[in-house]
């Protein structure tokens, strides 16, 4: 169906078109016309940000918990400019967002016009794509463009930025049509021959893991379902990346929890002991492998990937398979059940006891106390006091963020929402905002540090604004406490500008802006407290002072093997073990 | 070259030299998008050529003279095919019948018997002289890069003023496109 109408319409239109139900932004000049056409219609919901980047954030929240595209509006110059942080957080983490941005009219470009920036340069290598649209003929393909550019293949964030005289030009507007792009085709189907043989080399591993990523929340709920299905008909066990917690329950048995630098000992030491990797939507990041000459040194490996640069980028692997983790994971269901390999049970039975020597360390204990709180132990009273509800996570980035992924347990996919491959402290409070948005009824709960929350607390108001009663659990040590973490460990405890001077109150800040401020100071009221804090109705800052000299154990430093674990006993010995080299690294 | 802090992968590999011929639409930031590739991921780019091919069907052709050890290079042309608008990444060094040239103009200045050693030299070469006056001479010659660098180092001493190279086209060799 195609209709004459401003460009302005025609960006309203095919987000309509598109299925956009809540579109994140914040006016300025160059979007006028397209604030415009908003106020004119009912069917797209404006949510008001107080800063570009919350708007991306929220828009990235929304589009991990409900398998979305997120939508995104801002102005142009500094609109777009405050946008690029949460555009490369959503590249690193590989989120479908759509990201409209003014732009001065077409005869200004160049000109250093008033809020002028060139933002498809900026934005270009921090997108999956952009377009700069110059001719009001083009609008109407690219806007569908880039809704499927943004969420098929390896989904990402995409720019267009459309100058004031293209919104106010007049042109034919086509719907979205299902025509094939000219380059851009990306694979969705892995090869069979790879398959077959990745499933014989399944068959006959003695000490095999899977290894999961981001790739299989990406790929949709039935990659999720797929997985389950295999491990348990493999009897494996399963680790995860951050990005990846939720796709297997963190309640299973066959589940080691995540791995990597600060993942559990039973699972980075089973990766390195393995003699199979099974690499499916993971991409064997830096803080997965640590030292690279020692990664996994008897293991050969499958990697399921939709992205082919993510092969054989870092770790050279035995079977690469392109394709999309539900289409892979289908094919090898069938090809396992068709072929009925014989494991070695025997031999999987001695691995499983090898593993079940590793978690008896249990890495993740700490030293209990009744005086302070410990930043572990509020986790999980959090995490009971949640249990049986319809709960969402987001966090900031930090000890707190590892401690989340370490206490929390996922049975579901899309529940757990956090900057994995940029690492973006403020993430939380507007991924919260994001994620209540699509979520009115649900619990939703942002883990957080007091440094991070500092970064974009004015999103708060936006909560406020739209009463979204997202609850920001901020573990309050008064230290940016990843970075006085690694001083301690590194740089013979001299805390940088690591301290967090001058705090506000939380409690009157909550008040000030419009919610409610809890504090709690000692263990015996943490129950009572979080149970107040869930039963509010309205956002919540939650202020738990808790123990600030805690460190997030288990640790792989910098520079070191899976198996040259750091523990939380082995504290004192911990300045020797970091040799020079390691320090270099971050 | 491990040029990071990281410990170089677990496989030592020596850098090879590879020319790879992508396919692009031609449309507006499709060069920048090649090149911000390149220095943003920290490729190297001995020699860059681009021209629109087909005029009717909105193709250009880059061809990329780069280094990297076989990881990288593979990494390179994933990284490539990988851009929205880019059609397809041949390695014609792969394909192992690359036909590679270049162009280049090269100004001379000089009397007697250098001027004289200069013409007789470009002759030698099968460099035509396309610009003359009294006391110099622009020539242009064709071929592989070497042998444009060994004629460009004999020019030295006779007198070379400037030269200026258009950088490597290459295609592959034989019936079939590549």
């Amino acid at each position: 169906m195609s209709r004459q109408m401003t460009g302005a319409e025609m960006v309203i239109a095919a987000l309509q078109d598109q299925g956009v139900e809540v579109l994140f932004g914040y006016p300025g000049g160059s979007v006028l016309p397209i604030y415009d056409e908003i106020f004119k219609q009912e069917k797209i919901r404006h949510v008001l940000v107080r800063h570009e980047q919350g708007a991306v954030h929220a828009a990235e929240g929304y589009a991990r918990s409900t398998g979305k595209v997120g939508a995104v509006l801002v102005t142009s110059g500094p609109g777009a400019t405050n946008a690029v942080t949460g555009l490369t957080d959503a590249l690193l983490d590989s989120i479908p967002l759509v990201c409209i941005t003014g732009q001065v009219p077409t005869h200004l470009i160049g000109n250093d016009a008033f809020q002028e920036c060139d933002t498809v340069g900026i934005t270009r290598p921090c997108t999956k794509h952009n377009w700069l649209v110059k001719r009001i003929e083009d609008l109407p393909r690219i806007l569908h463009e880039a809704f499927h550019v943004a969420k098929s293949g390896r989904p990402g964030p995409v720019v267009i930025d459309i100058p004031k005289d293209v919104q106010f030009a007049t042109g034919t507007y086509h719907g979205p049509k299902n025509i094939q792009h000219k380059t851009y085709r990306p694979k969705v189907k892995g090869d069979m021959d790879a398959i077959r043989h990745a499933v014989q080399m399944i068959g006959k591993a003695h000490r095999p893991i899977f290894y999961t990523g981001g790739g299989v929340i990406n790929s949709g709920p039935a990659a999720s379902q797929l997985l389950r299905e295999l491990v348990r008909t493999t009897g494996f066990p399963i680790t995860s990346t951050l990005m990846g917690l939720g796709a297997y329950p963190g309640n299973d048995e066959q589940f080691l929890g995540m791995l990597g630098m600060h993942g559990t000992l039973e699972a980075n030491m089973a990766m390195h002991e393995s003699d199979l990797i099974i690499c499916i939507g993971a991409r064997f990041d830096d803080r997965i492998t640590g030292r690279l000459d020692a990664f996994a040194p008897h293991a050969k490996k499958i990697h399921i990937d939709i992205d082919p640069s993510s092969i054989n980028k870092i770790i050279k692997v035995d079977v690469p398979i392109v394709g999309d983790v539900a289409h892979v994971l289908e094919d090898m269901v069938r090809v396992w059940k068709q072929t009925q390999p014989q494991i070695d049970k025997a031999a999987l039975q001695k691995w499983w006891d090898k593993i079940a020597v590793w978690r008896g360390r249990k890495c993740l204990a700490y030293r209990a106390s009744d005086e302070i709180i410990k930043p572990q132990y509020a986790i999980q009273r959090l995490q009971e006091a949640v249990k049986g509800k319809d709960v969402y996570f987001t966090t900031e980035v930090g000890q707190h963020q590892m401690w989340a992924a370490q206490f929390l347990k996922f049975d579901e996919p899309n529940r757990w929402m956090t900057s994995g491959g940029l690492g973006t402290m403020g993430y939380g409070i507007p991924a919260a905002v994001g994620v209540q948005m699509a979520h009115p009824s649900s619990l939703v709960i942002d883990i957080a540090g007091e440094a991070s929350v500092m970064m974009t607390m004015q999103e708060i108001s936006t909560a406020v604004q739209y009463r979204l009663p997202i609850k920001i659990f901020i573990l309050n040590n008064h230290y940016m406490g990843m970075v006085r973490q690694w001083q301690e460990l590194l740089h013979g405890g001299r805390y940088s500008e690591s301290y967090s001077h001058a705090l506000p109150d939380f409690v009157k800040l909550a008040e000030a802006m419009g919610g409610v401020g809890i504090r709690c100071e000692k263990p015996s009221d943490l129950d009572a407290k979080i149970a107040e804090m869930i039963a509010v109705k309205k956002p919540v800052i939650f202020d738990c002072v808790v123990d600030p000299a805690e460190n997030c154990f288990p640790m792989i430093p910098s520079g070191k093997a899976h198996n040259e674990m750091l523990f939380g006993e082995a504290v004192e010995d911990i300045g020797n073990v970091i040799d020079e080299k390691g320090k270099m690294l971050v | 070259m491990n040029t990071t802090h990281y410990p170089s992968a677990y496989v030592f590999q020596t850098p090879e030299t590879h020319t790879l011929s992508v396919v692009v639409d031609n449309e507006p930031g499709v060069l920048a998008r090649v090149v911000g590739l390149f220095s943003g991921r920290g490729y190297n780019i001995e020699s860059l050529t681009v021209s629109e091919t087909e005029h009717e069907k909105h193709l250009s052709r880059i061809t990329i003279v780069t280094t990297g050890t076989p990881m990288v290079i593979e990494q390179i042309k994933n990284q490539l095919d990988r851009l929205v608008p880019v059609h397809r990444v041949v390695d014609l060094t792969v394909a192992g019948k690359v036909l590679a040239r270049e162009l280049a103009l090269i100004k001379v200045k000089g009397k007697g018997e250098a001027r004289v050693e200069a013409l007789r030299l470009g002759d030698a070469f099968r460099a035509r002289v396309v610009d003359a006056t009294t006391e110099s001479f622009v020539f242009e010659i064709t071929g592989k890069s070497d042998k444009i660098d060994e004629f460009v180092g004999l020019m030295g001493p006779l007198g070379l003023v400037e030269y200026s190279r258009t950088g490597v086209a290459a295609i592959s060799r034989g019936p079939e496109a590549s």
